[in-house]
């Protein structure tokens, strides 16, 4: 029996390697493609003499219109696809926990569309200018929070998150945040910031800048290590309020928690990416089909998922129709939304 | 453990209210160390929100609930979940679990953070597996067992927890007889404290060594087998006519339910 476990845990760490060579594999291939693409051996080297310590030494084989191209534009797009896609695949993940439903997902719950309408109002107006230099980030967040405790209030059927309920209720809160956006949008005072009010909603990797990586990589990692530390209770809530309560879990102050992280996570990725939908749907999704249900696994497989996924749909936006870019958000919502339609029908069937 | 004046748990003047309409009103129990106590009444009298407010799913508008002689809302959930055990009636779980995963989860309340499985976590679980005679399910999906196994599933979970205090919420319902009879044979042969909800007052009168009868939220009778299952009571809260007898075989009560016009339809029997 134990070696069973045993074998069971080198099969997982070993699907986690190859996930992070995977990973790192991805970034150095994606950062290479585009209108102007870049050998994946000069894009290493680019990499490599930035390093201090050995940079010195590697030899310089390329143009310099190469390394501006690698280090100024793509490295940092690829790189905060990684981070967007993990956190909104680990969002979605906890999301899923919270509701005890794995058809939630930040954006199909309106959480896109309250962080959209809270964030546009800071663009036009200021409105939380008062934040400071982050002001866009934490506006996005509170609209998002907003969001989240709302559809979740409106889900509760007898102190239970119903289903159709909980997805109507999506719809509706999603369309409230839409219109609510418009409005400020028509009565907006100045046209550059409704242009890139709408331009950002599009939910796109474009324009991203080393400065705008900070941030949610410090959100993805404190999150991460938070929703790992309470691994054991979020499967513990998948088994119900009631039995989570009955074995030890503070129901209340773990869902209180996961409204926090998923706020926090969804809005500080919207607010840098715009509206990226579904893949805190699907990643998970395939994640346990992989790994199981154990949130100690689900995790750091999904955010690796998540990331890669969303890597690739930004190359695919990018050069399906150079020199026309997509923004990203659309392409995962084409893919998305027959996935989710799929999910749903599976599970339609199942009961 | 402290146990004041040997009662693991002490109910008193308990009232929960869903909305405006009162489930519970004003009820009082108690548990000795060692009793197997149930709980019964009919359909809608309160059973599962008297055990729901015991087991901290719900809160309660009024009353005390004192385990072990301390307050059970002042208590961390770890600590009342490491005295006591719970067989619900939620068994769905709409993620994918393996068997001996869900079981494992009854160790839950023992960790902290990456604290790992150990060895005696393992044989626990197993024997837990064993017990219920799911041995052979234990890498099976959760999912894909019928409603029973689901329910033995669950019960291991409870025996893992390893708390001697079960609190049961009709915990064989879906189970064939068989079954029924494994479970409770197992459950009295643990000489844990038991509190349970149980529908089928036949197996009442089997297992238990005290009965609480609820009706429309309130405690109406309570006693011993054979002082509250008379036919005047079982007429008076299920409306119900009946014989009781202490059967030979078992030496407990045997209740046999006689149908409206039970007499008429024997003389027509050739």
């Amino acid at each position: 029996m134990e070696k069973h476990t045993e074998r069971k845990r080198a099969g997982f760490g070993l699907l986690l390697a190859g996930l992070l060579v995977l990973a790192a594999l991805t970034v150095l291939l994606a950062a290479g493609l585009g209108p102007v693409s870049v050998s994946p051996r000069n894009t290493a080297r680019i990499l490599l003499s930035r390093l201090p310590g050995i940079g010195e030494k590697i030899p310089v084989s390329w143009q310099a219109l190469e390394e501006n191209i690698i280090w100024g534009l793509r490295l940092p797009r690829v790189l905060l696809g990684m981070v967007v896609g993990a956190s909104l695949s680990v969002c979605g993940v906890a999301m899923q926990a919270l509701v005890r439903n794995d058809l939630a997902d930040p954006f199909i719950l309106g959480v896109s569309d309250g962080a959209a309408a809270f964030a546009t109002l800071g663009i036009l107006f200021g409105t939380f200018s008062f934040l400071g230099p982050y002001s866009l980030a934490l506006s996005a967040f509170l609209g998002a929070a907003f969001t989240i405790l709302l559809v979740y209030a409106l889900a509760r059927v007898n102190g239970r998150i119903h289903i159709a309920q909980m997805l109507l209720s999506g719809v509706a809160v999603s369309m409230i945040m839409g219109g609510i956006t418009s409005i400020i949008k028509i009565s907006a005072p100045n046209a550059l910031g409704v242009h890139s009010a709408a331009f950002w909603m599009a939910g796109s990797l474009a324009g991203a800048k080393w400065a705008y990586l900070g941030l949610p990589l410090l959100v993805l990692l404190v999150c991460m290590a938070v929703l790992m530390l309470s691994s054991r209770s979020l499967n513990l809530l998948l088994m119900g309020e009631d039995t989570a309560g009955a074995l030890g879990v503070n129901v209340r102050r773990m869902q209180k928690l996961l409204v926090l992280i998923a706020s926090l996570m969804a809005g500080v990725t919207i607010s840098v990416s715009g509206t990226i939908s579904f893949v805190g749907l699907m990643t998970p999704h395939f994640t346990r089909l992989l790994v199981g249900g154990d949130h100690r696994r689900v995790l750091p497989v999904s955010a690796l998922l998540g990331g890669i996924l969303v890597v690739w749909v930004d190359v695919a936006a990018r050069m399906l129709f150079a020199p026309e870019e997509l923004p990203v958000g659309v392409l995962t919502a084409v893919i998305g939304g027959p996935v989710f339609i799929w999910m749903l029908k599976r599970k339609g069937g199942r009961k | 453990m402290k146990q004041e004046s040997g009662y693991r748990l002490k109910v008193e003047g308990l009232s929960y209210a869903y909305g405006h309409a009162d489930a519970v009103r004003d009820v009082s129990l108690k548990v000795k160390a060692g009793q197997f106590v149930g709980l019964i009444g009919p359909n809608g009298s309160g059973k599962s929100t008297v055990l729901k407010n015991i087991y901290r799913a719900l809160q309660p508008k009024a009353g005390s609930i004192r385990l072990d002689g301390e307050d059970l809302f002042r208590m961390s959930y770890r600590k009342s979940a490491r005295r006591m055990a719970v067989v619900g009636q939620e068994n769905q779980v709409p993620f994918d679990f393996r068997v001996e995963e869900i079981v494992a989860m009854g160790r839950s309340p023992y960790k902290r953070f990456f604290d790992r499985d150990t060895a005696q976590d393992t044989a626990l679980v197993h024997k837990a597996l064993a017990d219920m005679g799911l041995a052979e399910m234990a890498k099976r999906s959760y999912r894909e067992l019928s409603g029973g196994e689901k329910q033995r599933v669950l019960i291991a979970r409870a025996l893992a927890q390893q708390s001697d205090l079960l609190v049961l919420d009709e915990p064989t319902n879906h189970l064939d007889i068989r079954c029924q009879l494994r479970i409770f044979d197992f459950i009295r042969s643990l000489d844990a404290t038991v509190l349970a909800a149980i529908h089928d007052l036949n197996l009442a009168a089997l297992y238990c060594d005290y009965l609480f009868v609820l009706k429309k939220g309130r405690v109406v009778l309570e006693g011993t087998p054979e002082e509250v299952l008379t036919p005047h009571n079982i007429q008076e809260v299920y409306g119900v006519n009946s014989t009781v007898e202490v059967h030979p075989a078992t030496g407990r009560l045997n209740i046999v339910f006689l149908p409206a016009g039970h007499e008429k339809r024997k003389e027509k029997l050739p």
